[in-house]
């Protein structure tokens, strides 16, 4: 963060494209601050992706194989072949620019190859040179340009700068999805062994222990078991998650950025909670340490990786003899449950259409994955009144929603979450409606990119997000920015802290944990994050006082 | 490459394409090629590219569901499905696409970011290239039908209709007189004012600008060249004659007609009293036809076959194929447990095998633990 | 080839819209070669040229007409100088009538096969022809 210019500095963005010198002539400058780390070899070699090495894109030499020109030319070829949305976007663009001031890290940075038309171009410019008659005769002339090393760490930086939020594709007039050529991109680069660190290491962790941090079967389980801990400190309920278990009705996939890192964890807490209420109802769920991982760091590799790693779970779902999945907030997770999963590594006929076992509302929408995104789940309750819920727990927080892109426009999961929101909390203001719903902005970190060497990157790209945030809570006193994605949950403090360090950041189930009364739960004074309730401030300190008496009497004992 | 050099080269390939037929049927009286050989080659070449091009799309599959949903799923019972933006089904799916090849939705949506100082974000209206856009497709569209009457006999009452629709403006002060006889059709200068703002727009905003290619202002001025040469023979014969004492865009339709009607049955002849500057609007016609499917023009036939459009978001209720699946290799059950086994049977997770060495104490997890 | 069943239809569906002019002329055998043949009247014949040369005529008159109609209404300008220097009365029905009396075999000859409506009619009356 230290090297990140300040935000005023930052903020001062110039979108004009330069005058006289044409894209194709003017070189790319790799920054620090910007690009991500090369990924490690240990890492590459682990899950058998082409090329481990030690490099950096720092340096001049990224060590390629001497045969890189005939790997990328030929995976493109096949890719060309594989599928249809890659040949129509390079042939159709009309370079309208519509596109151009749709994308994040555009108008938080002026670059403009960060234009989703100009990403685009760089790829299409080798395709025409390489598949069309006109690009092979006039060259330039016809958008066209050999494939160099330059142009290859060209792909690799700009591919790198976008997180394949879709925004720029619902203005395009034909749809071109910058989303898809940027998965391909990558792909191809991928061949020759150039990825980054913040999206190789995850691949390995998630393909050995099952979910992106590393996180061993028994450490995992304690991690859980430290916020059982912590929910009985501040609920004075016991509860307890169950893992890997055969037999069990559902089994519960989320993201493991949830388990790891604040404040996640505080919706992690949620969850358990939630589950421990409806146990008593007839809820038989259970956690599972092999297929711990709800995100996909694989989609941002390759579409073959992002199948290894998905196929996790329905092999646990299978093993366990579950009869459904439920799946937590997640952003990318969902888009490749909804759009990819059940092409994957269906058909999961295996499981049975997904009912809800304390309403029995069938979940229609997922007969065919029979995965059930918990916002669904957790709406659905609601709906039917199954949750005592008491939100003037949450009255410390004026809440805004932000829609996470993928569920947003890979998904449509829109209603769901502020119906949730709704009935959690009385505070809930939405952003304007230009940042929301279908053209909701990114965090400015997905995709992979939420790593710490990109700052610069990801405080740009945040910054339209960061605005929309700044506008309600200039207007309405906003101080609290809820999301339904683990990646947000991760990139989101470090945006806020950055532009408004006022608001804090909170998953939709950290508030329905807030919210939810529990039978036999002793009376709340403090929130999940162990912050004193709206009311309760006098009432908290006093206890703070009354510990520290009894540590100082201990003391002296 | 600079728009300079974009502007310059594609303004000199069309000056060429004017050049030629003014040439050749000028100079050497080439009307039989420029009349019917060009114009047939044109036509051919443009069905056979269309076609190989839209079969070489669907020579590759849409192996995965991808729409960009741009409104509520369907979900629960209770919750309002946006059946359009997000279409569960074949019916949505078609009038999803209907709205975007008819009204252009998408481009709709269109608006421009202001960047005030200290990262003051704001959205304006901006529609114009909405405006446009319709405004060139629809007008073009209607100068397209209008001509049929030279290409249908007797001519169909659509036909017949447009015409008069296009015509309903009646200008009685006209810049000169004769101007607006035979009647001004409006689709025309429209079709000329739609394509002038186009080109100033990609012209005059500077990410465009940048972004353009002679690809982008060639069809440009090739439509403008097309559309002028069209209005001068209509509207200034008289004023050429009256005022310079030539004849350059006189033509006798009826001639024309004749023409035309010979390509259509086959039963080519060329006609005489018509003069150089048909040949130039017909050749310019000619390259737009022929150079329609190996340009950025096949958006046209593209926009069908999106798949962020044309498919539903249905990938959760119904299984679709991807044709090129193969097998990958995963990380079994079994290889993880048996990675973890002992740490897995310490912490009291359940497992599939216990381990072989249960009385051990430990130190060998602890061992392999400070490894990691 | 995949969603062929779509496809192809799709594609069979754009040429023969495209198409159109040609299977169109199928309904309509032998109008094709049909070219308007404007007769003129034993008047026309003995005046042997009309105010103009025919070439200028044929493509110009209904611009003439036009100026004509905007002159006199307008400017109550009644006489056009021709380019041999003869003097005309400018009126459709005093003197291009005069000659040209036969409106169906000589004006909507050409009129009809161009599809032109020409408002002439909306306010003078049609000549009345003898059979």
């Amino acid at each position: 963060m230290s090297d990140v210019p300040k935000p005023e500095e930052l903020a001062k963005v110039d979108h004009t494209s330069p005058l006289i010198t044409g894209w194709m002539n003017s070189p790319v400058e790799i920054k620090k601050g910007v690009a991500c780390y090369a990924g490690k070899p240990k890492n590459l070699e682990y899950v058998g992706l082409p090329n481990p090495r030690e490099w950096s894109p720092l340096d001049e030499d990224w060590k390629l194989p001497d045969n890189w020109k005939e790997i990328i030319l030929d995976g493109l070829r096949e890719r060309l072949e594989r599928f249809r949305s890659l040949k129509i976007f390079m042939d159709i663009c009309v370079r309208c620019g519509a596109c151009a001031d749709k994308c994040h890290f555009f108008i938080g940075g002026g670059d403009p190859r960060n234009m989703p038309v100009l990403r685009a171009e760089l790829l299409r410019s080798i395709y025409r040179r390489e598949y069309t008659t006109a690009g092979k005769i006039m060259g330039k002339f016809a958008g066209a340009r050999d494939l160099t090393v330059d142009v290859l760490k060209e792909w690799w930086y700009y591919f790198f700068q976008c997180t394949e939020c879709r925004r720029c594709s619902v203005f395009c007039p034909y749809g071109i999805d910058t989303a898809e050529i940027t998965i391909i991109g990558r792909e191809l680069l991928n061949l020759v062994g150039l990825n980054i660190d913040w999206i190789s290491a995850p691949v390995a962790n998630c393909y050995r222990t099952g979910n992106h941090l590393g996180i061993q079967p028994h450490a995992y389980k304690d991690m859980l078991d430290f916020f059982v801990d912590d929910i009985e400190e501040i609920t004075g309920v016991k509860m307890e998650p169950s893992f890997n278990r055969k037999g069990a009705e559902i089994l519960f996939i989320t993201p493991s950025g949830d388990v790891f890192a604040d404040p996640g964890t505080y919706t992690c807490m949620g969850y358990i909670m939630l589950f421990h209420y409806l146990q008593k109802m007839g809820l038989d769920i259970t956690w599972s340490t092999y297929a711990s991982e709800g995100g996909n760091f694989g989609y941002f590799t390759s579409h073959e990786m992002a199948k290894r790693l998905n196929a996790k779970m329905y092999a646990e779902a299978k093993r366990l003899g579950v009869k459904w999945i439920l799946g937590g907030e997640c952003g990318h997770m969902w888009r490749v449950i909804n759009q990819y999963m059940d092409t994957f590594n269906g058909p999961a006929d295996f499981l049975e259409e997904p009912v809800s076992p304390i309403t029995g509302t069938k979940f229609e929408n997922a007969k065919g994955t029979k995965m059930v995104h918990i916002i669904e789940f957790t709406a659905d309750l609601i709906k039917h009144n199954k949750l005592k819920l008491d939100p003037s727990r949450n009255d410390n927080l004026k809440v805004t929603f932000h829609d996470s892109c993928n569920p947003a426009r890979g998904m449509g999961l829109l209603e769901e979450p502020r119906y949730v929101i709704k009935n959690v909390c009385n505070n809930f203001y939405e952003m304007p409606e230009n940042t929301i719903r279908e053209l909701t902005f990114c965090c400015g970190g997905g995709a992979g990119l939420n790593a710490g060497e990109d700052m610069e990157l990801r405080m740009r790209g945040g910054l339209p997000r960061a605005n929309a945030v700044k506008h309600v809570h200039e207007k309405y006193g906003v101080n609290m920015l809820a999301c339904i994605c683990a990646i947000d949950r991760a990139v989101f403090p470090d945006l806020m802290q950055y532009w408004i360090p006022e608001v804090g950041v909170i998953g939709v189930h950290e508030m329905i944990g807030n919210a939810l009364i529990l039978e036999g739960e002793k009376e709340r004074t403090t929130d999940l994050r162990s912050e004193p309730l709206h009311g309760m401030e006098e009432v908290e300190e006093a206890e703070e006082v009354k510990k520290e008496e009894k540590v100082e009497e201990n003391k002296d004992v | 490459m600079n728009f300079i050099i974009g502007i310059l080269f594609s303004l000199v390939v069309v000056g060429i394409f004017v050049l030629i037929p003014w040439v050749g049927v000028w100079a050497f009286d080439l009307r039989y090629l420029f009349g019917i050989i060009v114009p047939y080659a044109a036509v051919a070449t443009f069905i056979v590219g269309i076609i190989i091009r839209v079969l070489g799309w669907a020579r590759s599959p849409s192996p995965f569901r991808i729409p960009t949903t741009a409104g509520q799923q369907k979900s629960l019972p209770w919750i309002k499905q946006n059946k359009i933006d997000n279409p569960s089904g074949t019916i949505g799916v078609i009038i999803r696409m209907a709205l975007e090849i008819l009204l252009f939705r998408s481009l709709f949506r269109n608006m421009s970011l202001e960047f005030r100082g200290g990262a003051k974000l704001a959205y304006e209206w901006e529609k114009w290239l909405w405006i446009a856009a319709l405004a060139f497709h629809y007008s073009f569209l209607v100068v397209l039908l209008r001509h049929l009457r030279f290409f249908t006999e007797p001519i169909p009452a659509f036909v017949r209709w447009i015409e008069k629709l296009d015509g309903l403006f009646e200008i009685g002060i006209a810049p000169f007189a004769g101007f607006a006889a035979p009647g001004i059709l409006i689709s025309g200068f429209i079709l000329i004012a739609a394509l002038t703002y186009l080109f100033l727009r990609r012209l005059y905003i500077s990410q465009t600008r940048y972004i353009s290619l002679p690809a982008d202002y060639f069809p440009l001025f090739l439509i403008i060249g097309i559309a002028a040469t069209g209005i001068l023979m209509r509207h200034m014969g008289v004023f050429m004659q009256f005022i310079f004492k030539v004849d350059w865009f006189s033509v006798q339709v009826v001639n024309v007609k004749e023409l035309a009607m010979g390509l259509v049955t086959f039963n080519p002849k060329i006609p005489e009293g018509i003069g150089t500057i048909f040949f130039i609007h017909l050749f310019l016609v000619s390259t737009l036809i022929a150079y329609f499917p190996f340009s950025k023009l096949v958006h046209m036939a593209g926009i069908f076959l999106s798949p962020t459009r044309n498919l539903a978001n249905n990938s959760r209720t119904v299984r679709h194929i991807n044709p090129w699946d193969y097998p990958v290799h995963v990380h079994s059950y079994d290889e993880y447990e048996d990675e973890f086994r002992e740490k897995m049977v310490e912490a009291g997770l359940p497992v599939e095998k216990m381990p072989e060495s249960q009385t051990e104490d430990g130190s060998g997890t602890q061992e392999e633990a400070e490894k990691e | 080839m995949y969603d062929g069943w779509k496809i192809i239809p799709g594609l069979i569906i754009f040429l023969i819209l495209l198409l159109f002019p040609l299977w169109n002329q199928a309904f309509h055998p032998g109008k094709a070669g049909i070219t308007p043949n404007p007769e003129l009247t034993e008047t026309a014949k003995n005046a042997e040229k009309c105010i103009e040369p025919k070439p200028f005529m044929k493509t110009q008159h209904m611009k003439m007409l036009d100026e004509w109609r905007n002159e006199v209404v307008r400017d109550a300008e009644r006489y056009y100088k021709s380019s041999e220097g003869k003097e005309y009365y400018k009126s459709l029905q005093i003197t291009c009538l005069e000659c040209h009396s036969n409106k169906s075999k000589f004006c909507d000859q050409c009129h009809n096969y161009m599809g032109v409506d020409p408002f002439c009619w909306d306010c003078h009356i049609e000549p009345k022809e003898n059979e």
